[in-house]
């Protein structure tokens, strides 16, 4: 199990995880149980800029179409090209190998939870 | 008003094996189990088990209404076979689609989709001779649905399987025929029909039995590496078989002729809606439903618009990956002079044109037809 305690969480359901002046967004668990089988992911372009809370790209289930947002704001460095051919990967380990983009020129965003935080939320939508 | 969802008897077997819950038709289904592609999987290589308790059932004990409300000339049905056919409204829209049964008695029963049971049956009972006299015992139809589970078992291995938990000789049930015999010592109808494209059986039997049914099919399915497979599995399992779903490919604006059900019409009998039909097949057809692959990944949903040189010429009306053949793949209404196989047109997924090609139905066969 990936230490989550060094992620932040946003309420769309995405991760991300600083390193120096990089990150890396992904998707977290509940996120994949919820979607399902993912199929196909609609990612960004290399070079492009993202405001935090902004629309990063699609996700696609079997069951229907999302739209994945940026937790923190920043320029797209990378792009995990394994789940082009592999977008189980986000299902098998959402927080290793299914990770999504990697940002660098981060802005910070105070609105994002930290895991505590996160599962609380989770609890409150899943029970409601 | 307060709509509660209904629970079909094996709910709890649903809870128990952990399905994420969904609702469908009125009814809290299984949605999928662990992952809808390994219920897909298990379903075309090895057996799935399915519950589709929430299916309706009509029992129409009289010959005459059955023919003025099913397309399909009745008459020529054997005892102990089964067709599908439509129920059509007067503008030869298509209400339901139905399998009916021809039973020893001379009746027939009509396999009728969850979401419209009882709307079926009020309309059924509305076209009877004498409708104040019909009711819930002794009327000319009468509602059975809720009396009733139905299991489905379904894949390659399924017919060796429910053959293993009966004395019934299995073989001579042809597709499309049914008998009646015990499984698993439950009294059942042994339907050999489906709704993913492999062959097997589905399971009519008592509420009270469903769930002794359901987990010694399980138990006795782990030597053939069964899965309880759920609705996500069972749409995209129809969807490379070609099969129409009602409220999505067709439904009461939409007659059988554009949806490519021609063959499901006995044009030479009199039922509702055939007059309209037929004026429809005179007037030449607006709009025809045909079968597509995308030719780049992006997934095809319902809903989205069908696009030629920027304009909008048609919906799609089903869509997803086909894990089988490795391609998203859809359906759609186009132009009839957009439907020939090889045809290309663009499907607008988030505002762009994917490109995609029609290809003929249906996208998936089983390898050795029985």
């Amino acid at each position: 199990m990936p230490d989550l305690s060094a992620m932040r969480f946003a309420e769309t359901h995405e991760w991300v995880k600083k390193d120096g002046d990089t990150a890396t967004v992904g998707i977290t668990q509940y996120a994949q149980s919820q979607l399902g089988d993912v199929i196909y992911l609609e990612l960004p372009a290399v070079g492009q800029r993202l405001d935090a809370g902004a629309r990063l790209g699609v996700i696609e289930s079997v069951k229907a179409a999302s739209d994945l947002y940026s937790p923190v704001g920043g320029e797209v460095s990378e792009v995990n090209h394994d789940l082009k051919d592999h977008p189980e990967y986000v299902n098998e380990d959402p927080y290793g190998k299914g990770w999504v983009i990697k940002l660098r020129d981060v802005k910070d965003n105070p609105k994002l939870l930290d895991q505590k935080a996160y599962e609380a939320f989770v609890q409150g939508q899943s029970g409601s | 008003m307060v709509v509660t969802a209904e629970r079909t008897p094996l709910y709890d077997e649903h809870v128990r094996l952990g399905a994420q819950m969904t609702n469908f038709g009125g009814w809290v289904m299984p949605l999928q189990y662990s992952s809808i592609r390994e219920e897909h999987r298990a379903v075309r290589e090895a057996v799935g088990l399915f519950d589709l308790s929430h299916m309706g059932e009509l029992r129409v004990k009289d010959e005459s209404l059955a023919q003025r409300v099913v397309t399909r000339d009745l008459t020529r049905l054997k005892p102990g076979r089964i067709q599908y056919a439509m129920l059509c409204n007067e503008a030869g829209g298509i209400i339901d689609d139905v399998l009916a049964y021809a039973m020893s008695d001379r009746g027939y029963l009509l396999v009728v989709n969850a979401g419209n049971q009882d709307a079926d049956f009020d309309w059924i009972r509305s076209k009877a001779p004498s409708p104040a006299g019909g009711g819930q015992g002794g009327g000319p139809v009468v509602n059975v649905g809720r009396e009733w589970a139905l299991i489905g078992v379904q894949g390659p291995r399924a017919v060796g399987l429910v053959q293993r938990l009966t004395t019934s000789e299995l073989g001579g049930v042809k597709y499309y025929a049914f008998i009646e015999g015990k499984v698993a010592n439950v009294p059942c109808l042994i339907s050999r029909t489906g709704y993913t494209g492999e062959d097997g059986f589905e399971l009519f039997c008592g509420t009270s039995d469903a769930a002794l049914l359901w987990r010694t099919l399980l138990d006795e399915g782990q030597s053939d590496s069964i899965r309880p497979a759920g609705l996500g599995a069972r749409d995209t399992l129809r969807l490379e078989a070609g099969m129409r779903l009602h409220g999505n490919d067709i439904d009461a604006t939409t007659n059988p002729l554009e949806a490519g059900l021609e063959w499901t019409l006995s044009l030479d009998k009199d039922f509702i809606g055939r007059n309209a039909i037929v004026q429809a097949r005179e007037r030449g057809l607006g709009r025809v439903l045909v079968g597509f692959k995308m030719l780049d990944r992006s997934i095809p949903r319902h809903g989205y618009a069908v696009v030629e040189n920027g304009r909008t010429v048609g919906t799609v009306t089903s869509g997803n990956v086909s894990f089988t053949l490795g391609y998203n793949i859809g359906m759609a209404y186009v132009p009839p002079a957009l439907a020939a196989p090889g045809t290309g047109f663009g499907v607008d997924v988030r505002g762009t044109a994917a490109p995609a090609e029609v290809v003929a139905l249906p996208f998936y066969k089983r390898p050795h037809p029985k």
